[in-house]
Parts: C-alpha cells; structure tokens; sequence
C-alpha cells in the first residue's frame, strides 16, 4: 500500500483499456454472427424455429450478464473445458450481445416496408434471393444507428469481465488500487477512460439517427 | 466429459434464494421511484431556459450513459466514504442505482416531452389552465402514457443491472448467490437457479408495470392500444 500514482501504472491502465477495446470487438464480432441467425430464426417460415430464438431472446434479455458471466465461466468448466477468463468472457458476451442485436435487426428487417416485399416475390426471385438484394441492403441502412448506439453498451458491460478475472479496464483499475489504496482518483481516471471510449460512439450515433429522421430513445442496459 | 448436476444440494438453501430475491425486487424498487423523479426533473431541467441548469442536466445524462454502472457504484462507494460519509451497502446500492437509471430516465421523459404538440399546450393556455395544471394534465402525464412501454423496459433493465450490487456486497441475489456458491462448491447450478430466478422477477415486474398501467391509462385501455 502507499506510493504515489506513477507511469508504470498508467501504462498497465493502457493496456486494461486496450482489453476492453479487444473484448469489446471480439463481443461485436461474435454477437453479431450469431445475432443475425438469431434475427433470422425469428423471421422464419418454420413456427418450431420462431419459438426457440424467441425463447432464446427471452432468457438472456431476463438475466444479468453477470450471471451469465458466471454461467459462461463455471458452466464451461462443469463441461470439463479449461476455461481461461477471456474463453470465458468471450462466450458469455457473444451470447449476451447476439440477443439484443438479434432483435435489433430482426425490427430492422421488418421495418422494410411490406411492398418491397411484394415486389421482390413479384419478380420472381427466390426467398434468399429477396433477402440479399432487396431486403438486407435496405436493412442494412435502418439497423446501423441503433447498432452503433449498442456498441456502447458492449463497451460499458465488458467492465463486468473484471468480476472473472480479466483484466480489462475495470480490473486493471482494481489492481492499482489495490497497491495504492486511492479508490476515488483511480475510479474517476477509468471513468474518463471509459467516457473518452463511448461518448463519440454516443454523438455518432446520435447524428445518424437525426440523418435518418427517426429520434429513438436508447434502451440497454447499463 | 459428462456434466453431474446436483440441483438438491443447492436448493436446500432455498429461503436464503427468496431473501436474496426479495431484496434485489426492494432495490429496484426504491431506485425506480427515486430515479423516475430524478430522471423527470433533470428532463424538465434540460428543458428549461436557464443555460446552467440546462447544461448542468445534459452533463449528467451524458456521463453516465457513457460510463458502466460499475464504475458509477464504485465512484459512489468510495466518494461518500472519502467524504466521511459512512453509510450501508444498501444505501450505496440504491444512491448508484438511482443516479443511474435517472439519467436513462430523463432521455425517455425528455423524448415524451418532445412528442407534445405545441397546439395542446397553446390550447390548455387559452383555457386558462394555469400553469401547474398545464404542466400537469397537458405535459407530463400524457408524456408518460407515451413513454410507458419504454420507462418500464429500462426499470425491468434496472432491476437486473443491479445485480452488479453484489460487488459492493449488498446481499441482494447475486451475492446470496456467490456465497452460497463458495459454501457448496455447485456454482453451475447456483447460478442456473439465480438465472431462473431473474427470469421470474423480471416477468413479475412486467406484468405488474402491465396491471398498473391498465389502472393508471384508462382511456389507452379503451382506445385498445396495446401498452
């Protein structure tokens, strides 16, 4: 305990920061794939499809991602796998971030009006057909605002990763903490951090919401 | 490789899960009231003539919709004990959670606000309303019957976000969790539990905020809308 903040401990705070980023685009990442099956099964013609993501979406959107953290990092080790924090990590917030992307884009989809529908099947083209070049591109367009409005919350929740062990932003800020013991100082420097990372995001996709004439209130989670 | 579950094991321990689960639904609770006030005061502030008080909201909304509520309950936690302010994890707990979902509020309020036709307020004038009452019956509630859906999705939100409490030790359900986890070394199951049990709060709070706004927007009922 004692000493006096010094570059050494800014640095090991870069490199914290520069984990939330990481994890931060490996959740994106991940998220996303499975976020758009899932937006599709929602959409599906099969009923036993629609009812699994729904209820999918439903489980994860009614349970913390702490907890699902914690599911993700003893769930993993209870199937006999060795489970890193950032295996860990990964996992849960892929799963975590695919139910609200799914959803994201499956409103996205079906905000494409209905005539652009009829139309593609009035030209004959198949159902994938009709998806990627009629629905998805205009789709596209709708869903990247609110995505990138999302994109803050992934940024923000990867501070839970800390609670597992990885040493992200929130965690590296624990750790100095705990050989300098000046909580305060050391909270509000990850505060900024956090702030400088989201708040251009915020303004970004502020600006695209108003480019495309829709205001819409933001509704993740802390 | 095959996975052994022992739900019994762990669900003997039921009575400390309900506890834990009655003080997660009390903390939502007092942070929804709270942060409902707050949020609709710092969305009237950004409202307002006054540039300071306009500003000084705006600053708020922003900096803690761009920080985690991590971070905000720690910064809470550590700030009133640098001020010599001791007080218990619970207080801690709803005082971070309210100044966090206040400013999440205040975004959906100030949007409900906006969606207020000039000519309802321009009529209510000409009625001589005064000024309570057209602030009352012409502004906030019908921009709260609009808002409704929204404003409880991030209370149901909030509810689940203040599991992150368990870090400051509040011995809301996430942290009943964790110690009963040490206690009989089933964290899997644990946690499965606690996963159901967020399922179930968070589907009560739905219908009840359903219910309420059934009692509390008569005429939305009539009209049909769906809440």
């Amino acid at each position: 305990m004692g000493g006096h903040l010094n570059v050494n401990h800014l640095i090991f705070l870069g490199h914290g920061a520069l984990w939330t980023v990481g994890l931060s685009v490996i959740a994106l990442i991940g998220g996303g794939i499975v976020g758009f099956a899932i937006a599709l099964a929602r959409i599906s013609p099969l009923k036993s499809v629609r009812i699994a993501s729904a209820a999918y979406v439903q489980l994860v959107q009614g349970t913390p991602l702490l907890v699902i953290l914690f599911l993700g990092y003893f769930g993993l080790a209870a199937i006999g796998l060795q489970v890193s924090p950032l295996a860990a990590a990964s996992a849960s917030l892929t799963l975590y971030v695919a139910a609200y992307l799914g959803e994201i884009w499956r409103g996205s989809i079906q905000s494409v009006p209905k005539p652009q529908w009829e139309a593609a099947e009035g030209l004959a083209l198949s159902r994938t057909q009709r998806m990627l070049k009629v629905i998805l591109p205009q789709a596209i367009r709708i869903a990247t605002p609110p995505t990138v409005g999302f994109t803050v919350q992934i940024i923000k929740n990867t501070s839970l990763a800390s609670v597992v062990g990885f040493v992200e932003l929130m965690r590296s800020g624990q750790i100095v903490n705990n050989s300098l013991f000046e909580p305060f100082v050391i909270y509000a420097i990850i505060a900024v951090v956090y702030f400088a990372m989201c708040y251009p995001l915020s303004l970004f996709s502020q600006r695209l919401e108003r480019r495309m004439g829709r205001g819409r209130v933001n509704l993740a989670p802390a | 490789m095959g996975i052994q579950l022992d739900f019994p094991a762990v669900l003997e321990r039921w009575p400390s899960f309900l506890g834990g689960a009655a003080l997660t639904l009390e903390l939502a609770a007092l942070a929804t009231v709270f942060g409902a006030l707050l949020g609709t005061l710092a969305a009237v502030g950004r409202g307002t003539h006054n540039a300071l008080i306009a500003t000084a909201c705006r600053v708020y909304v922003e900096a803690i919709r761009n920080t985690p509520l991590l971070v905000q309950i720690f910064l809470v936690y550590f700030g009133l004990a640098s001020l010599g302010l001791k007080f218990s994890a619970f207080t801690v707990a709803v005082t971070a959670l309210t100044i966090n979902v206040g400013a999440y509020t205040a975004e959906i309020m100030r949007a409900g606000f906006e969606a207020i036709p000039r000519g309802q307020i321009e009529a209510a004038e000409g009625l001589a309303l005064s000024r309570v009452q057209v602030y009352w019956h012409i502004i906030l509630l019908p921009a709260v019957e609009r808002v409704y859906p929204a404003l409880t999705s991030q209370f149901v939100l909030l509810m689940l976000a203040s599991s992150v409490c368990s870090q400051i030790s509040a011995e809301e359900l996430t942290a009943i969790a964790n110690y009963i986890q040490s206690d009989t070394y089933r964290a899997f199951e644990t946690y499965i539990i606690v996963a159901v049990l967020y399922v179930i709060l968070s589907l009560v709070m739905r219908a009840g905020f359903w219910s309420l706004g059934l009692v509390l927007f008569p005429r939305r009922r009539r009209l049909g809308t769906p809440l």
